[in-house]
């Protein structure tokens, strides 16, 4: 971590030695917290390999979760196929979506806003396909069988909550390795490059056609792998619930808060976004115990609309997002002039 | 000397309207030629159509006697060309140095190297001390040597500059006149480029091509070209000779 200073290679160890340890003390409803934090870090991290590096929106990412989902989850369900095998049908099934709208889009020429709406267009598509295909449950749910509860089976992806855990974890962790790698090797100077300026880039010598495939193709294998975890952890799948707009939206939240563009960005924002949001529920629900609020007024939005109420707080006053001014703050990356 | 970049009866129309009519020229292995004329006259239409940032109508260009019209930018860049865009193009959320490993990447094996290799250029450019701004707080003029530094990193035997001097202090057009030329004596460059500032296109050109309404009116050495009747009408009006 050549670009990290001192004090930033402290905190970056000692986030992980408690992303570690987490398991040892916390509660079950902790650790189900911490994994859905891990899910959004590590989907934000998908999402933002396309806005964030290439320059591309997309607003229907929940459609490359879903594909990888119910890939692997109708494997297992209907053919016993275990996820190990099946998350490889997974990302095929996840680029291959990715590269058939990447290619509608970049050789019509279909530029922002309008790319983006083609995502949503797509992502609504395969939802109301699958309500209707019965072959995977349609509307009601493919259900997939669970053997166990306990112990450790990751071929299967079968066992305790901490399993589960360290498996989102490990695959946060991958992300950010492989993010970092693609950031400051070739591909991402070139994705970077395509970003600000594509008419630029192809002056220098840029395929700005391919570029940006390979962009939407690995954003969407990498969300499609994150697809196979939620097969497993909630074991049954719904169109609506996977698929919804609600979700893609959810994706995006995280990396908007944190700093699209930057590496631990998506990261840092599910871990401000997830507990803010708990925390919130947890303290209207102590509300509504305590009598400050009456018993029968509905309260389910109450964490939609501290998302929302921070987007916008973010979009007005932090648009590049919380990282980069934390980072300042403390001193945790080095400047450009101290790395030479 | 063979002609390098061969321009053969070019022509483009928006609308109807005649950009750029029947142009033709050429210019020879390491030489340095201008295209000048007043604004409106399609020189930098002439650029884009060159560089392939547009398909040209009719005609042909060729570089190094092959058929390069109508290629993709890219394509035209790995054929050995690079440019400059007139408006700036910088890379705005990266540092100058960053910029222009993007141009060197285009011909480097590893990033290390290519990052090397901007390094080189933009001591070239005199923005050695400012490699870690970002693009988007450059000067205008430095970001026009920014251009310069990315168009050459990508080793081009053709470098095209589209108002490369514009805003620069008379010094500082001396100092890129020096470098241009020292590129073109040391690694062999040709250029051809569009300039308003009269004093570069002095001491640069070997030869002016002069455009007015998408048409050339005028060819030759700088002091010829000054000196004929169309060039100093269209620039002058009529009423001045």
């Amino acid at each position: 971590m050549s670009e990290l200073t001192p004090a930033g290679r402290a905190a970056l160890l000692a986030f992980t030695l408690l992303l570690l340890v987490l398991p040892a003390f916390a509660t079950g409803h902790v650790l189900s917290v911490a994994i859905i934090c891990l899910n959004l870090a590590y989907l934000g991290q998908s999402w933002n390999l396309m806005l964030g590096f290439a320059g591309l929106l997309s607003i229907g990412h929940a459609l490359f979760v879903g594909l990888g989902a119910y890939a692997s989850g109708y494997l297992f369900a209907k053919h016993g196929v275990p996820p190990v095998i099946g998350v490889a049908a997974a990302i095929a099934v996840a680029m291959l979506m990715g590269a058939l709208i990447g290619y509608l889009g970049f050789r019509f020429a279909i530029g922002g806003v309008y790319f983006a709406l083609l995502t949503i267009a797509f992502s609504e598509f395969v939802r109301i396909l699958l309500d209707h295909a019965t072959f995977v449950g349609g509307t009601e749910g493919l259900f997939l069988p669970v053997t166990r509860r306990s112990g450790v089976d990751l071929i299967n992806l079968r066992g305790w909550t901490e399993m589960f855990y360290y498996v989102i974890l490990a695959l946060c962790v991958g992300a950010f390795v492989l993010c970092r790698a693609m950031l400051n090797g070739r591909i991402g100077y070139f994705w970077r490059a395509i970003r600000d300026n594509p008419e630029a880039a192809e002056a220098v010598g840029v395929h700005i056609f391919r570029y940006r495939m390979y962009a939407v193709i690995l954003s969407a294998g990498m969300a499609g792998v994150s697809g196979v975890f939620t097969a497993f952890y909630n074991n049954n799948l719904f169109p609506e619930q996977v698929l919804g707009i609600e979700r893609s939206i959810e994706i995006t939240l995280a990396p908007i808060v944190g700093g699209v563009g930057t590496l631990f960005g998506p990261i840092f924002g599910a871990f401000v976004l997830t507990p803010m949001g708990e925390f919130l529920t947890f303290a209207v629900d102590g509300l509504k115990e305590s009598g400050l609020i009456a018993k029968n007024v509905k309260t389910d939005g109450v964490k939609l609309m501290f998302w929302g109420l921070a987007v916008a707080l973010i979009v007005l006053f932090k648009p590049s997002g919380l990282w980069p001014w934390v980072c300042r703050g403390l001193g945790l990356v080095k400047s450009p002039e101290q790395r030479g | 000397m063979a002609a390098l970049l061969e321009v053969e009866n070019l022509s483009k129309s928006f609308r109807g309207l005649r950009a750029v009519a029947e142009v033709s020229f050429s210019v020879e292995e390491r030489g340095i030629v201008a295209l000048i004329g007043p604004n409106g006259a399609g020189k930098t239409t002439c650029f884009n159509l060159i560089a392939g940032a547009m398909r040209p109508d009719s005609g042909h260009v060729r570089l190094a006697g092959s058929e390069i019209t109508g290629l993709r930018a890219d394509r035209i860049c790995d054929a050995g060309i690079g440019r400059t865009f007139q408006l700036v193009k910088p890379f705005q959320d990266l540092t100058v140095l960053e910029n222009v490993t993007v141009g060197a990447l285009h011909n480097s094996a590893t990033v290390a190297e290519a990052k090397r290799e901007a390094a080189r250029n933009l001591e070239l450019l005199e923005l050695g001390d400012k490699r870690h701004m970002h693009a988007a707080n450059l000067t205008l003029p430095d970001r026009k040597r920014l251009e310069v530094a990315r168009a050459l990193a990508t080793k081009p035997r053709l470098l095209l500059l589209d108002e490369v001097m514009a805003g620069l202090r008379p010094t500082e057009t001396d100092r890129m006149v020096t470098v241009l030329r020292r590129l073109r004596a040391e690694s062999g460059l040709t250029i051809l480029l569009i300039e308003h500032v009269m004093r570069a296109v002095m001491a640069l050109s070997d030869r002016v091509v002069v455009l007015h309404h998408g048409e050339k009116i005028s060819e030759g050495t700088p002091a010829q070209v000054t000196k004929d009747p169309a060039v100093l009408e269209c620039y002058l009006g009529e009423g001045a000779i």
